[in-house]
């Protein structure tokens, strides 16, 4: 008895369907890994996974103690100033990088032991360079990048100012002086109807 | 009004916005190429940091800054969990053979049971290693991340920090040069 054929579905001589070329990723991966975790210790393992997101704790100002509010508060201006340089977008601050966590306990180690804040940034970019801090400093070599703005707009403003003044002194000498005279004169014959209807 | 300027002038007048622009771009591409991670170590120039370490495989015995004197020095930083330290221990292994200078490694935020492993299961590349789990020294040094790599003359001054694994075109490009460099300073 004759099947109708799916046009798409390419069958082979016997009538049953060809068996694909391609094998399917799973069992290329099972050839790979030859060992299969059993169901119960998968899910034990993804259990275990679980738990250790809960576990690993994100940082609080809580576990530095101060003696007074105000060196809590230079504390947090000072490391607010900092960079940390594996997330570099982020401040020490608000850095849960684990590198960020050892410069903010050498900055309290620091502070504790009576050094200013001048003191601990300098020792800071000493070694880590400029980068360490949020805001350039303003020193020889970032003068582009502080002065640079505003010498642009002053180029642009001296341009703007030449081009104005230029449009405006130049219709005088657009005419020449017959012109001008023909002007005046027919002003002069229209004078009453201009001077009413302004 | 345009009249009083001659044409060359225009031209060059026009020209002007023209240059600034090729200006601009020539330092935007200039900033696509340039990798804002590597940061510049502003310890290049200056001697070594002075500290004293426990050595990781051997810790009754000490590393320290003057153990960076008299010989050309790489001090690399890496670490057991550092995946780009992994792709560069091979490289290290073939610069271990070389007799110019020594490997000094300095071992990172890192546990030494798992140092150790790495070390005896891959080979050991190192002369001697500074074991630094708590990033004591690391800050001396301005590490902020691994691995990094520097070369220290046989007067003990840092004169280049790598950021990054250190690879065939690191060493033959920056690397090697230094070092003969270095070599014929001595």
């Amino acid at each position: 008895m004759p099947s109708p054929t799916h046009p798409i579905r390419s069958r082979g001589p016997s009538g049953v369907p060809a068996r694909p070329t391609i094998r399917p990723a799973a069992s290329r991966l099972s050839h790979r890994f030859a060992f299969r975790p059993p169901f119960w210790l998968r899910h034990a393992l993804l259990a275990l996974l679980l738990l250790g997101g809960i576990a690993a704790q994100a940082y609080t100002l809580e576990e530095f103690t101060f003696d007074s509010p105000e060196q809590q508060a230079e504390f947090r201006e000072l490391i607010g100033k900092l960079r940390c340089l594996v997330c570099q977008n982020e401040s020490l601050a608000g850095s849960q990088a684990e590198l960020a966590q050892d410069l903010r306990n050498e900055v309290y180690r620091m502070m504790r032991a009576g050094q200013t804040q001048d003191e601990i940034l300098d020792f800071l970019i000493a070694r880590y360079g400029d980068f360490v801090l949020y805001e350039p400093p303003l020193k020889p070599s970032t003068y582009v990048l502080w002065f640079g703005p505003f010498v642009l707009i002053g180029i642009g403003a001296v341009f703007m100012v030449r081009a104005l003044l230029r449009k405006k002194a130049t219709p005088e000498s657009d005419i020449t002086d017959a012109e001008r005279k023909r002007l005046q004169e027919l002003l002069a014959a229209d004078g009453g109807n201009t001077e009413k209807s302004s | 009004m345009t009249s009083s300027t001659s044409p060359r002038r225009r031209l060059a007048v026009a020209l002007v916005p023209m240059a600034l622009f090729v200006a601009l771009v020539a330092l935007l591409v200039f900033g696509l190429g340039n990798d804002p991670r590597k940061v510049p170590s502003p310890l290049v120039g200056k001697p070594v940091p002075e500290f004293r370490l426990p050595e990781l495989t051997d810790p009754s015995r000490s590393v320290t800054d003057e153990d960076l004197r008299g010989r050309i020095s790489l001090v690399n930083v890496w670490a057991s969990w550092c995946n780009s330290c992994r792709a560069e221990h091979q490289a290290l292994m073939a610069l271990s053979e070389s007799p110019d200078f020594q490997i000094v490694g300095l071992n990172w935020k890192d546990d030494a049971g798992d140092a150790n492993r790495v070390l005896r299961m891959t080979g050991n590349p190192y002369d001697m290693n500074g074991y630094d789990p708590d990033n004591t020294v690391g800050i001396h040094w301005g590490v902020y991340g691994a691995p990094e790599t520097f070369v220290v003359d046989h007067n003990g001054i840092i004169r280049h920090k790598h950021i990054g694994p250190i690879d065939r075109t690191v060493w033959e490009e920056t690397l090697q040069p230094l070092i003969a460099q270095l070599k014929a300073e001595q």
